[in-house]
């Protein structure tokens, strides 16, 4: 692999993680979308780069998805909800921003050192992706834990499994990648069809997960 | 192309789904749920008789025979007490045929994801039918559309969902590290050709990547401090969901942990994946056993107790050896069979009570003699006391880690007695004394529960000896 392909694949892979980044800090919820949807756009340049730097036309499919699935039919369809429940406003955040993009900072540098330092025998590129890509999935954890409403930790997991994406297309040569991302692509569509179907709205007046709480634990 | 017995319990099940997605009428598609899934049981038995070869995607041997025939008896058994219980269901309104349609098209479709999972040669596909298999259960547990049930859906599918997202990561890390020894294509992700060479996998990639199975299949099989969702899926969804569940859903994601498992123990430089299986198992168990104490719902306390076995189930493993591992194997089979027949009988009672708070039941063994002694016995049974299987598998578990690790077993044997007394302390209160709610007798089908229970009866007092062979070459296998 020439430098200049090692060094856009790793770009668009850092680029990813500077993604999750942003949304890290967004506090409404059509700029969280908007981040997602680039988010999404990312990892679609990225996985088409490895697609072709692997020479694996297969991928290519899982970068149309990416593309034609996650970055523009799921924001859309995220967009008309939150519009049609009326929620655009607000994102709570459980703590303050500055503390959750330290969490954030320190979430990549452990990554960084775990990966790195198990993979030495791996080739540069693969090493490189799997470390960002744990980052991406720390890190959409994290916005999973840090925000209280659903459809911002709905947003939250469908970041973290870019990351998985970016890391099973980074494996080079791995089987099942486009049959994986395609199970996974069910798994956000039904997600999304949940907040819509499950109508949270309407059964708890409120899509902040707070209020979930009042029927946790036990019946009384 | 022939289809092998491998192949059809895998076909026989799908079809079905399909066929009763599209079939109106509840009462016959209840009886054709029975027909196919007695089907996929008697097509499991065979492959004792004729043994399909593997191949790349499909995998038999002495490990899944167990957990296969396993699954698809309580899958029969389960579709005989579902049909008496929809039927009660429809009466009082509480399900439409529209949803029991879907509900049946589900049960079917969870049966092809676990016989699936089970029967997967390749990690990557073992992960697709675990993550179908989380899928049509949240489906299921959300069935009946209350506050409670939406919640427990909503909680059991992101928390499932982040546990499969890390499992996934887990088999992509496996992969990593097969890589340079296996080659790239689909022969990194074949189990039989992994354990192969599994030797001389990196063994620091290894050791990450077991961590995030652990983790992600971990929270599937409801370990502490990872199983949240458990005891609300349990309480919430339709009764026999939660028997398939305590009984069978745990159990598959557990054997995708010792398929890892297994790989890692032919590398001799990876971790030991057993302290960590002993530590979550051992938090498991007295977690679970203290929170038996504070609880009001009938079915969430049969839930934690399914987290205290597996947790049992998980330190004999985790401790190893070929005694532990049978005696985990034969706690596993055990605890399936009595769990499942102790929802069989909580269902019947909640239908019957019109609740499932602990405090509304009373002197059910009065009101309703045959339930409430059937829940007795199951109860006897799960706790652990003779003559039941589990006091076997219990005493057999304990047994063989005392010489080995004296204070470990002091602690879960201190896990089980307190399990003990939460359960006789809440389930005394509900068999006898003044009977409360409804008297009405209850139109149960007594059949599968008292066949679960007759066989661990017969398990606790003479085990045949095909079974123990059997068993005794999967523990082998397990190392």
């Amino acid at each position: 692999m020439s430098s200049l392909q090692f060094d856009i694949a790793h770009l668009l892979a850092g680029s990813l993680v500077l993604a999750s980044f942003m949304m890290l800090y967004q506090d409404r919820l059509y700029a969280l979308l908007n981040v997602y949807a680039l988010h999404a756009g990312v990892l679609a340049l990225s996985v088409g780069w490895q697609a072709y730097v692997q020479q694996a036309p297969h991928l290519y499919i899982t970068a149309l998805i990416a593309l034609v699935f996650k970055a523009i039919i799921i924001p859309v369809a995220l967009h008309r909800i939150i519009k049609r429940l009326g929620i655009h406003r607000e994102i709570e955040n459980v703590i303050g921003i500055g503390l959750t993009m330290m969490a954030g900072i320190g979430l990549v540098a452990l990554s960084m050192v775990v990966m790195l330092r198990v993979t030495p025998g791996a080739d540069a590129l693969a090493r490189e992706d799997l470390a960002f890509a744990l980052s991406v999935v720390l890190l959409g954890l994290l916005i999973m834990v840090t925000r209280r409403n659903a459809v911002s930790q709905v947003v939250g997991f469908m970041s973290l499994e870019n990351g998985l994406v970016l890391a099973a297309t980074g494996a080079k040569g791995m089987p099942l990648v486009v049959e994986i991302s395609v199970a996974f692509s069910v798994l956000i569509a039904f997600i999304v069809i949940g907040i819509f179907l499950f109508r949270i709205r309407e059964r708890f007046d409120s899509v902040d997960v707070q209020a979930l709480d009042r029927f946790r634990g036990e019946r009384r | 192309m022939t289809i092998d017995a491998l192949g059809a319990i895998l076909l026989i099940p799908s079809l079905s789904a399909a066929l009763l997605a599209v079939l109106p009428g509840y009462m016959l598609a209840a009886k054709l749920n029975i027909v196919a899934a007695l089907a996929t049981f008697l097509t499991s038995l065979s492959l004792f008789v004729i043994e399909p070869t593997s191949g790349q995607y499909l995998l038999l041997d002495d490990l899944n025979k167990v957990f296969i025939v396993l699954t698809t008896f309580i899958g029969f058994t389960t579709s005989v007490f579902s049909a008496s219980y929809i039927h009660h269901e429809i009466e009082i309104g509480r399900l439409t045929p529209a949803f029991l349609r879907f509900y049946h098209a589900m049960y079917q479709m969870l049966m092809f994801a676990m016989n699936l999972a089970l029967v997967a040669n390749n990690i990557g596909l073992m992960w697709v039918a675990v993550e179908v298999a989380t899928l049509t259960t949240v489906l299921m547990v959300g069935i009946y559309r209350t506050h409670e049930a939406l919640e427990a859906a909503w909680k059991y599918f992101i928390l499932g969902s982040v546990g499969i997202a890390l499992a996934l990561f887990g088999t992509i890390l496996v992969y990593m590290a097969a890589r340079p020894a296996v080659g790239e294509g689909l022969d990194g992700m074949v189990w039989t050709v992994l354990v192969k060479h599994a030797a001389q996998f990196d063994p620091a990639l290894l050791n990450v990547a077991f961590v995030f199975l652990l983790l992600g299949y971990g929270t599937k099989v409801g370990l502490a401090p990872l199983h949240a969702w458990l005891p609300d899926a349990h309480a919430e969804g339709p009764t026999p969901i939660s028997a398939v569940l305590s009984g069978l859903l745990l159990n598959v994601a557990l054997y995708a942990l010792l398929r890892f498992k297994m790989m890692l123990a032919v590398n001799s430089e990876a971790i030991a994946p057993g302290p960590l299986m002993v530590t979550m198992g051992l938090i498991s168990v007295i977690f679970a056993a203290l929170m038996l104490y504070r609880r009001r719902d009938i079915k969430r306390m049969f839930a934690y107790s399914s987290i205290e076995h597996m947790g049992i189930i998980v330190f004999a493993f985790g401790m190893g050896g070929p005694l532990a591992n049978f005696a985990a194997l034969l706690h596993m089979a055990m605890h399936s069979l009595t769990k499942s027949a102790i929802f069989f009988a909580v269902g019947h009672i909640a239908q019957v009570k019109g609740t499932q708070k602990i405090a509304e039941i009373g002197g059910l063994t009065t009101t309703n003699p045959v339930l409430g002694w059937g829940l007795m016995l199951g109860v006897i049974a799960i706790v652990g006391l003779p003559p039941f299987g589990i006091f076997m598998s219990e005493f057999l578990v304990v047994s063989s880690t005392f010489a080995r690790a004296p204070w470990l077993t002091v602690i879960l044997v201190l896990g089980i007695i307190i399990a003990l007394g939460g359960l006789f302390l809440r389930v005394g209160a509900v068999m006898f004394g003044e009977p409360k709610g409804k008297t009405a007798p209850a139109e149960a089908s007594y059949v599968p529960m008292f066949t679960h229970l007759g066989l661990v009866l017969m398990a606790g007092i003479y085990l045949p000896p095909v079974l123990v062979t059997g068993f005794q070459n999967v523990a082998k296998l397990l190392g």
